[in-house]
């Protein structure tokens, strides 16, 4: 069915696949995701503790940005800002709009999450002495965090594979590798889908990850034994 | 210790409070009394800074604070004085029994964790529960968690404790355990001040009674008179609903 060819191909450009996954997809990924997840974070507080000004603001940056497609976002940063004088390296460009991208689905998740927690938790510590922001830091935002869990996860493993659009703009991540592989041997259907099989083995790995979090994050919702 | 001057509040155009005033002396246990929707709530958390009264003057401990103009230097100064126990317990959900009680005192009061986790211990020992310290709210009886929130306002050693409806959310084999601590805690002299629909309690445990309706107080007296003796056909009705339950 695989003739020796392709599968001598398949073979030797696992590696060459996978090295640039874990040099580029993965730091790629974790980067940008920790900057979102801090951009989503500082964005949903604003929106929950009603600062006006910034509360407006981070409205418009949602609005922009989940109005917009990511890979029009990576033209933008990539190709259009040295138009204005603007050039970024590849690898940072592609850092900078998927935080971007990413903090504005996370501000959503985790406003929802917030907006979630029993207003008698805040009232709660502000009766045993806790300032509004020390309430939040303590006792709100963890408990936010735990419904937002999984739906952060989710846009976690989303992201790895949305970073395959980042070869648009030269970044030599897994999918770019691939191509380059396929220009060569023209073995497109055996390669995309060993492109896509390791994709997906990197999605496997975090949604275990993911039950292990959410088995952790529990501990205070499930019967004592 | 305690006195409220004409406190006043509107929910939008309906007033919920319109001129109430109370005084509590240190050890005194007031309990006050009312049908629903009379303001009793709204009086204790606008007491507490739970809601924004819009007029009325506050004496605190000597201090005299305008309760329509509060600084947040002000109330923060003043709730380190007082604990709330709410009808709904509101306990950190995400923190152990001993962290509920603990963590306003390492958080805002900054005591060192070894000093905190003492005098939690002892606040749950008051309570019964010094078996339950690693047990998180959700693993607690509603009787439990209240007593949990009691043990929380105790380790704040306040002058005065407010309880809103303690018991209510309790079902009624839960009660009793909750208002065993809190007559236990009346007859060790803490100041109390309760919203509360226990006659019993109010008649055995507080020594003033306090009843409102329709957002002023209609009487108010030492429990012993009110119980015994009431004075105005309102709170003689009021009383007879209750002992034809």
């Amino acid at each position: 069915m695989i003739s020796a060819r392709v599968w001598e191909i398949l073979v030797d450009s696992f590696w060459k696949i996978l090295l640039p996954g874990l040099t580029m997809t993965i730091p790629l990924t974790a980067i940008s995701f920790t900057l979102a997840f801090l951009i989503g974070t500082v964005t949903a507080l604003v929106q929950f503790a009603n600062i006006r000004i910034l509360k407006q603001i981070a409205r418009f940056y949602i609005w922009i940005i989940r109005g917009t497609p990511l890979l029009v976002q990576l033209f933008v940063v990539f190709y259009g800002l040295p138009v204005v004088g603007i050039v970024l390296e590849p690898f940072p460009a592609a850092v900078i709009v998927f935080s971007i991208n990413e903090g504005a689905y996370s501000a959503e998740i985790l406003r929802a999450a917030l907006e979630s927690v029993p207003a008698g938790q805040l009232e709660a510590g502000e009766c045993v002495g806790m300032s509004y922001l020390q309430t939040i830091f303590h006792i709100v935002l963890p408990q936010a965090m735990r419904t937002a869990f999984p739906s952060l996860s989710n846009s976690l493993i989303a992201m790895v594979k949305d970073t395959s659009l980042a070869s648009n703009i030269t970044v030599t991540e897994m999918f770019m590798a691939t191509q380059r592989i396929v220009a060569r041997t023209y073995e497109p259907l055996a390669l995309y889908i060993e492109v896509g099989l390791i994709y997906l083995m990197f999605s496997t790995v975090l949604t275990k990850l993911q039950r292990v979090g959410e088995k952790k994050l529990s501990a205070y919702s499930t019967p004592k034994e | 210790m305690l006195e409220i001057q004409n406190i006043q509040k509107s929910f939008g155009a309906l007033p919920v409070l319109k001129g109430v005033s109370l005084e509590v002396d240190r050890g005194d246990v007031v309990a006050i009394l009312g049908p629903s929707g009379s303001g009793k709530t709204t009086l204790l958390r606008c007491i507490n800074f739970l809601e924004k009264a819009d007029a009325g003057t506050m004496l605190f401990d000597g201090e005299r604070y305008d309760l329509g103009h509060m600084s947040r230097k002000d109330i923060s100064a003043i709730r380190r004085k007082t604990a709330f126990v709410f009808q709904s317990y509101n306990l950190f959900l995400n923190k152990t029994a001993l962290e509920n009680v603990t963590e306003g005192l390492i958080v805002a009061r900054k005591m060192p964790k070894a000093e905190a986790r003492e005098r939690g211990m002892q606040a749950l020992e008051k309570v019964g529960l010094s078996d339950r310290s690693d047990y998180y709210p959700s693993q607690l009886s509603g009787g439990q968690q209240q007593r949990v929130a009691i043990a929380r306002a105790l380790a704040a050693q306040p002058e005065i404790i407010y309880f809103d409806e303690p018991t209510s959310a309790l079902d009624p084999e839960l009660t009793g355990e909750v208002l065993a601590v809190m007559r236990q805690l009346a007859q060790e002299g803490m100041t109390m001040l309760v919203v509360t629909h226990e006659m019993n309690f109010a008649r055995t445990a507080s020594n003033k009674v306090i009843f409102m309706e329709d957002g002023v107080v209609v009487e108010t007296g030492s429990s012993r008179e009110f119980f015994e003796n009431p004075r105005l056909a309102r709170t003689q009705a009021f009383l007879r609903t209750l002992d034809g339950e």
